[in-house]
């Protein structure tokens, strides 16, 4: 299904910077993409991008043309006050803060925590690092339902219902960064760098400071923006610990916005534009470093 | 790059976190480091940094995967084992204090749940009906991207934006497009001469629908993981295959997906742990009808059983009954596709 010839090419005005010795006889990424390459891309782009678009539609049209046939295909004029709406009545407001509060702080942590044990599970020599570094590994199977009981208890026994920091800190465990930032750091950073650093009797700190964080940074980068990106669509966790009219974060509050609490459609679109934009944005900012770190995680993990 | 460094050590006497260091005990002995001669409160300071240097190499890598292991303990591990502990008791939500032990009767009344194995066979089933189209849409998609395109960037980062629409967001919206009244979905089946389907309620459908909203948010980005691995191919090996008068369809079927094979493994443990959590969508693409999953349980999955056992029935010892069951399911999965893909190594080994 996926097989194109290498005859119709559709970049024929791109200038060719690599010989093509191969030409003709490997697949893949020698040729250029044939006319039904580029239909079939254009086809899942469109797929990809219209239930985003059509959000946006939903949410600047009223209810009741939301409920006729067939559905709006183009922009109403009713998209403010929706967003107004959703961004006082549903506590969209607050939760964009306090989501922004959440994903920030989990993923600075995340980050920091990562690269250190990172580090030390990549360069450094201590007793039961294999065996730590495979209780690390292990965990990344365990799936969150496993520890939401006993946490659900502790942040009642702590009176941290409805407070961020019950969604923060448990975020910060995180073994898939430590993982992610050992594979990196072992091919990233020369071993004889931090050795020489260490003969001229420079304290770990300052190894850490002056060698490691520069060298981790494109790494550091990725998890970052990853780790946001994750915190910020956390699901499970937050909608247990947060209450709607308390201190939501975004999905709780669209949460309760789908469970009805405000039954106007284009409103719960509306709520649900707002809560995706900020990513959406940084998408279209970062999306080529976001793009390169998930496929370098893919290669190394 | 090493002597830059140097120069600026040396510039440096005072070491910012000796206290902690020295706390940590334990005298070593220590050769000097740097050898040259020196005299009385020089050679003090000096034995004294490099002590201090020694504990500081000792330590440091037990300080550095600390916190880590910290919040590890406290969030990961500790709650890990509380759930195995409290899935033997009767707990309430109302009195989390108040453990009554019960042995394995939460595990047992669980065998004898309808709700449960509902629960379970709506899992494999949207599970199934996710994962499959999912990866096998990305593996195409990914050898499209891995042609020479214009704009290819543009295609990557247009793919992977459904990845980031949360879930409550996409669900929501799909909610929408499957209505049965008014929803595009319907509509354009309409006009395709097709009568309107009952997104919501029917079984199947509903399943359907459910698994769409997961293949729309997964799609692209698996694409992009199986493009990584394309491209880390060697080159070489399509040319000899195409040496050999290989077509480009068995180029991709016998040099292309052999080489991605721990990928397309790794994607299909990843999915598995994925579908087997499933939550949002069910809890949401219903949202009236609560956590039970549709009007008939149609598309409750366990994650959502666990959360109305939990946080509706508030019977907490149950849901952790449930929490270990399906973590044990995991487990066997796990166990069978080590097997497996030993099995294949192992072929691969033999054959060549």
């Amino acid at each position: 299904m996926s097989v194109t010839k290498s005859g119709t090419q559709v970049g024929r005005s791109a200038p060719v910077r690599v010989p093509w010795g191969r030409r003709g006889l490997g697949a893949g990424r020698h040729l250029h993409g044939g006319r039904w390459t580029y239909a079939v891309l254009i086809a899942f782009t469109a797929l990809s991008l219209f239930p985003l678009l059509w959000t946006a539609v939903a949410a600047s049209r009223t209810n009741t043309r939301l409920a006729q046939t067939p559905p709006p295909f183009w922009f109403g004029g009713n998209l403010l006050k929706n967003l107004e709406i959703a961004w006082t009545d549903a506590n969209m407001g607050t939760a964009l803060l306090n989501t922004t509060v959440v994903a920030g702080s989990v993923a600075l942590g995340t980050v920091l925590f990562s690269t250190l044990a990172g580090f030390a599970f990549a360069k450094l020599r201590f007793r039961f690092k294999n065996l730590l570094l495979l209780l690390v590994i292990g965990t990344m199977m365990v799936p969150p339902q496993l520890s939401v009981v006993p946490l659900y208890m502790l942040v009642a026994e702590l009176r941290w219902t409805d407070q961020l920091q019950a969604v923060i800190l448990p975020g910060l465990v995180c073994a898939f960064g430590v993982f992610f930032m050992r594979q990196y750091l072992i091919q990233a950073l020369p071993g004889e760098l931090v050795e020489a650093a260490r003969m001229d009797g420079a304290g770990s700190l300052r190894v850490i400071w002056h060698i490691v964080f520069p060298a981790a940074r494109p790494a550091m980068a990725v998890l970052g923006m990853l780790t946001f990106v994750q915190s910020w669509n956390d699901f499970f966790w937050p909608i247990i610990a947060l209450t709607q009219n308390g201190s939501p974060t975004v999905q709780v509050a669209l949460t309760g916005l789908g469970r009805g609490y405000i039954p106007d459609q284009s409103v719960i679109m509306a709520g649900a534009l707002l809560g995706t934009l900020p990513l959406l944005a940084a998408f279209v900012l970062f999306g080529k470093q976001i793009v390169g770190g998930i496929m370098q995680g893919a290669v190394k993990g | 790059m090493a002597s830059e460094y140097r120069s600026e050590y040396r510039a440096e006497s005072e070491y910012p976190a000796e206290s902690e260091y020295r706390a940590a005990g334990a005298g070593v002995a220590v050769p000097d480091v740097s050898g040259a001669d020196a005299s009385g409160a020089e050679r003090r300071a000096r034995e004294r940094r490099s002590r201090r240097y020694r504990l500081d190499m000792r330590w440091s890598p037990y300080a550095f995967v600390a916190p880590f292991f910290l919040f590890f303990a406290a969030f990961g591990l500790f709650p890990l084992l509380y759930t195995g502990w409290a899935s033997l008791h009767r707990v309430e939500l109302t009195a989390p204090g108040d453990m009554e032990w019960v042995g394995l009767r939460n595990f047992s009344r669980l065998l004898d749940d309808d709700f449960f194995w509902n629960a379970l066979s709506n899992t494999v089933t949207i599970g199934l009906l996710s994962t499959v189209p999912q990866l096998l849409m990305a593996l195409g998609i990914a050898h499209l991207l891995n042609y020479r395109l214009r704009g290819s960037m543009f295609f990557r980062v247009a793919a992977l934006t459904p990845y980031a629409t949360s879930v409550a967001a996409a669900t929501l919206v799909f909610v929408l497009l499957f209505g049965r009244d008014y929803g595009m979905i319907n509509w354009a089946l309409g006009l395709a001469g097709f009568g309107h389907i009952d997104w919501q309620n029917g079984s199947f459908a509903s399943q359907l629908a459910v698994s769409t909203i997961v293949i729309w948010r997964w799609t692209g980005y698996n694409a992009l993981i199986y493009l990584a691995a394309m491209q880390s191919v060697p080159a070489d090996l399509y040319e000899s295959a195409a040496l050999d008068g290989a077509s480009r369809w068995q180029q991709f079927v016998h040099v292309t997906l052999p080489s991605l094979r721990p990928t397309i493994l790794f994607t299909c443990v990843v999915s598995t742990i994925g579908a087997m959590q499933l939550f949002g969508e069910p809890l949401l693409f219903n949202g009236s009808a609560g956590a039970s999953g549709g009007s008939d349980h149609q598309f409750q999955t366990l994650g959502l059983y666990l959360y109305e056992q939990g946080w509706v029935n508030l019977h907490l010892g149950r849901a952790s009954a449930i929490a270990w069951t399906m973590f044990l399911i995991l487990l066997l999965i796990g166990a069978v596709n080590w097997l497996v893909s030993r099995r294949l190594l192992k072929n691969e080994g033999a054959a060549s």
